[in-house]
């Protein structure tokens, strides 16, 4: 990967650095492939419990290997990516660092790896999604701090005046992250590998899902609006439908996704306060979800024939219906009566990979499908017929993989309250897993499906690249940007 | 009770949350007077990036501000209702543990009488009662299998209610007291005590005891340090005793498992378990009926000759 040097003799004209882009995005699919065969493994140990093997091979230790993998590599690793893109390109300048933007790649490469390595081994601090051990949280910290510099640095950069959309909502998400990341962690170490949470009881867990309702918020969705926000107008070919929409819903939404976390300890001993509030600006939080949502599918108005013909929209489309429809599920499931069926249950599970699977994932694939080709000077991909054949598989997949988890999820909300006229339970624990069984199968199918459609991601990947050569567009002269 | 250190955070608390939704409703009604003349399109605003990305500025769909409206008014009239602002407690009264006190005594009163008919009948009958030992296991897979399995046989560190050993004994009155009582197990740690050595002599002597494989020379060390220290509890002839809850050590049942390397971590370490005391949370009624399920679940001749 010499191109930089190779292709920056344009007459010593400054090009973008498409260097750790391509970098970011190439792990994106890597670390997609990694995170979700775990995820098809862990889902075979649900269906067949022979298959825990051993403590290292345990869904004890491979479940939140497979969250942080595809959260935090398989995501993060886009977001990256998409981010260092879309904020050269609208801005119009080369990154503030290159140095920094290469420490930012081979720091997280380090951190996903540390967690590869530590979470089999049982090192953890116990906390969903902030799993990690003290050493690797700080160095996660040194990281965020240089990409939140390298990007906020390149804004400041910039030859535009307005900063566009995408970047507020990059920006956005990464200083909640920050905070999110630097607050829930707080720790005291007691050893190399084990530390203590700084907050005990009722504050430890509000503190725990106040950072993982955020980061849900914040990197699973603020960060991938950004990406929607560029990449949905660039592959349609036309204008975003509505800056004012764009700015009420922005706002609206970094203001109130602060407020939801209690919502995931309905019924606990957290105060009654607490949960009222978290509940009612949960619900709140509707309509500026949906604000994002609005904004992308009207986008596509005047466009809709180009669905027909490009499977990379169809991607991006799809990815914001299933957007609309799992910020629809938050909310009711935010509700206390329905949180009072659905909570513990697989119906969180299958709430949870509509957004990851049906959003997150699949505007993820739809840019990197447009990022590719560009980054190794090629029209397009080596294949859209590929790219057709995994939207399909995708599709099917995510589909059957949230309708099994729907239907066991209410399964065991509705067995676990039934009463016999005694008082007593009609149902044991293991009747409610004996019946989810079934569901589970067609959980394995699903995402063994969606899994398929990496592999072919991959390979469609490696030929295009194979067929073109690293490229770094050259940056434009700043009077055609500029804007009075 | 309140939730707060002074009344200072209540009235903070409260302050927040009613200024947040004013803000979100200031953002909508600022938005609402914009509105396009019909038949007109809206236009670009007039920034450019990245070559060809524009947008247009159409209002906010009307729909949209109804919804996010209405979710403004049901927070609002929630929030009036049930506690949220703070110290106030919300017009209803509502809390989550009034709720639960509410509900479960109202069930309580209904089903009290379906278990104090039982109560009249000694436990060993009860155990011979098909309806009874019905509602027992009703009862058992609702409070009791989260320990000891569905099918009762325990786990590691959670005692097999099916065989005929008994770590306080298994006559009715023995295990009523058990349930409603409770029971604390306690086995000292040795490991310091002993060193490596002594504890592994002991453990050997143990597997003699157990009549399983032993080293001869390590057992006979180990007897000494046994009939010295280990005989306070688990007796002379090693089969313990009912009335503090020693374990027999000549069966072939071991809560925590009976190879040497188990043997060896329970004496270095001890062990501590409990067994939750029910009288309290459960009445003397589901007790009652519950020490006959578990009664008749071992009151079996093949339950004493299993291996």
């Amino acid at each position: 990967m010499q191109a930089n040097s190779a292709l920056e003799p344009h007459g010593g004209v400054e090009t973008f650095n498409y260097r750790v882009v391509r970098q970011f995005s190439i792990m994106t699919v890597v670390w997609g492939i990694v995170g979700m065969l775990v995820g098809v493994i862990i889902a075979a140990q649900m269906a067949w419990p022979e298959l825990n093997f051993g403590p290292y091979f345990h869904f004890g230790r491979l479940r939140p290997l497979h969250t942080n993998a595809v959260i935090f590599a398989f995501g993060g690793c886009a977001l990256f990516a998409t981010s260092y893109y879309v904020v050269q390109r609208t801005c119009g300048v080369r990154l503030i660092s290159d140095k920094l933007a290469a420490f930012t790649f081979w720091g997280w490469q380090l951190v996903i790896v540390a967690a590869a390595i530590t979470l089999p081994l049982g090192y953890t601090s116990g906390k969903e999604y902030a799993e990690l051990e003290w050493p690797i949280d700080i160095l996660i910290t040194v990281v965020w701090l240089s990409y939140a510099y390298v990007f906020f640095g390149t804004i400041a950069r910039r030859t535009q005046k307005h900063i566009y959309v995408a970047n507020w909502f990059y920006g956005a998400f990464i200083l909640a992250v920050a905070l999110l990341h630097v607050v829930n962690s707080m720790a005291i170490p007691a050893g190399a590998w084990k530390s203590y949470s700084a907050y005990a009881g009722a504050v430890d867990a509000m503190v725990q899902w106040w950072y993982g309702h955020n980061a849900v918020g914040f990197f699973l969705t603020a960060a991938f609006l950004g990406m929607m926000y560029y990449f949905v107008p660039k592959q349609a070919g036309r204008p975003v439908y509505s800056y004012r929409l764009s700015v009420v819903h922005f706002w609206a939404l970094v203001f109130t996704y602060m407020w939801a976390g209690p919502h995931h300890l309905h019924y606990t001993a957290l105060p009654d306060w607490t949960q009222s509030v978290g509940m009612a600006f949960s619900i709140i939080l509707l309509a500026p979800s949906w604000g994002g949502m609005i904004n992308g599918i009207m986008t596509l108005s005047g466009a809709w024939h180009k669905l027909r013909t490009d499977p990379i929209l169809k991607f991006m489309i799809t990815a914001l219906s299933f957007y609309g429809m799992s910020t629809f599920e938050g909310p009711m499931m935010s509700i206390k009566t329905v949180n009072a069926l659905s909570h513990y249950t697989d119906w969180t599970i299958g709430h949870v990979h509509s957004g990851a699977l049906g959003w997150v994932a699949m505007i993820s694939i739809g840019s990197i499908y447009y990022l590719i080709p560009r980054l190794f000077g090629r029209e397009k991909m080596y294949s859209t017929k590929l790219i057709d054949v995994h939207f399909m598989m995708a599709t099917i997949g995510v589909v059957l993989y949230i309708a099994a988890m729907w239907m066991a999820g209410i399964t065991q909300g509705q067995m676990w309250r039934q009463t016999n006229m005694d008082g007593t339970l009609t149902h044991a624990f293991i009747d409610s897993v004996k019946a989810t069984y079934p569901y589970y199968y067609v959980r394995v199918l699903g995402g063994a499906l969606y899994l398929g459609g990496m592999f072919l991601m991959a390979y469609n990947m490696a030929r295009t690249i194979m067929q073109g050569k690293a490229f770094d567009a050259p940056v434009p002269a700043v009077s055609q940007h500029a804007h009075a | 009770m309140s939730d707060f250190f002074s009344e200072f955070w209540g009235y903070w608390v409260a302050g927040i949350v009613v200024l947040s939704l004013v803000w979100l409703t200031y953002l909508l009604i600022s938005q609402s007077v914009v509105k396009l003349p019909k038949g007109q399109q809206a236009d670009v605003t007039g920034h450019k990036w990245d070559g060809d990305l524009e947008e247009y500025n159409n209002p906010l769909p009307m729909w949209w501000m109804g919804l996010f409206y209405l979710t403004i008014i049901f927070a609002v009239v929630y929030l009036a209702l049930y506690p949220g602002l703070g110290a106030y407690q919300g017009s209803k009264g509502w809390t989550a543990v009034g709720q639960y006190e509410q509900e479960s005594a109202a069930k309580d009163k209904d089903v009290k009488p379906l278990y104090d008919k039982y109560l009249k009948v000694d436990v060993a009958t009860l155990a011979k009662d098909p309806a009874a030992q019905k509602s027992g296991q009703s009862l058992f897979l609702t409070y009791c299998m989260q320990c000891h399995g569905s099918d009762a046989r325990g786990a590691k560190g959670f005692p097999n209610l099916t065989d005929a050993d008994w770590l306080y004994g298994g006559k009715p009155e023995q295990i009523l007291e058990t349930l409603n009582a409770g029971r604390a197990g306690q086995m000292p740690a040795f490991g310091v005590a002993f060193g490596e050595e002594k504890v592994k002599d002991v453990a050997n002597y143990v597997q003699k005891l157990a009549s399983k494989k032993y080293d001869a020379v390590r057992a006979a060390r180990g007897q000494a340090t046994y009939q010295q220290v280990c005989v306070a509890c688990h007796q002379a002839d090693g089969k313990g005793s009912q009335l503090i809850g020693a374990p027999n050590l000549t069966d072939t049942v071991w809560l925590y498992g009976g190879s040497e390397r188990a043997i060896t971590e329970t004496i270095t370490n001890g062990r501590k378990n409990r067994m939750p005391a029910w009288k309290e949370a459960l009445g003397e009624g589901k007790v009652h009926l519950l020490a006959a399920y578990v009664y008749g679940l071992s009151d079996k001749p093949e339950a004493g000759t299993k291996p």
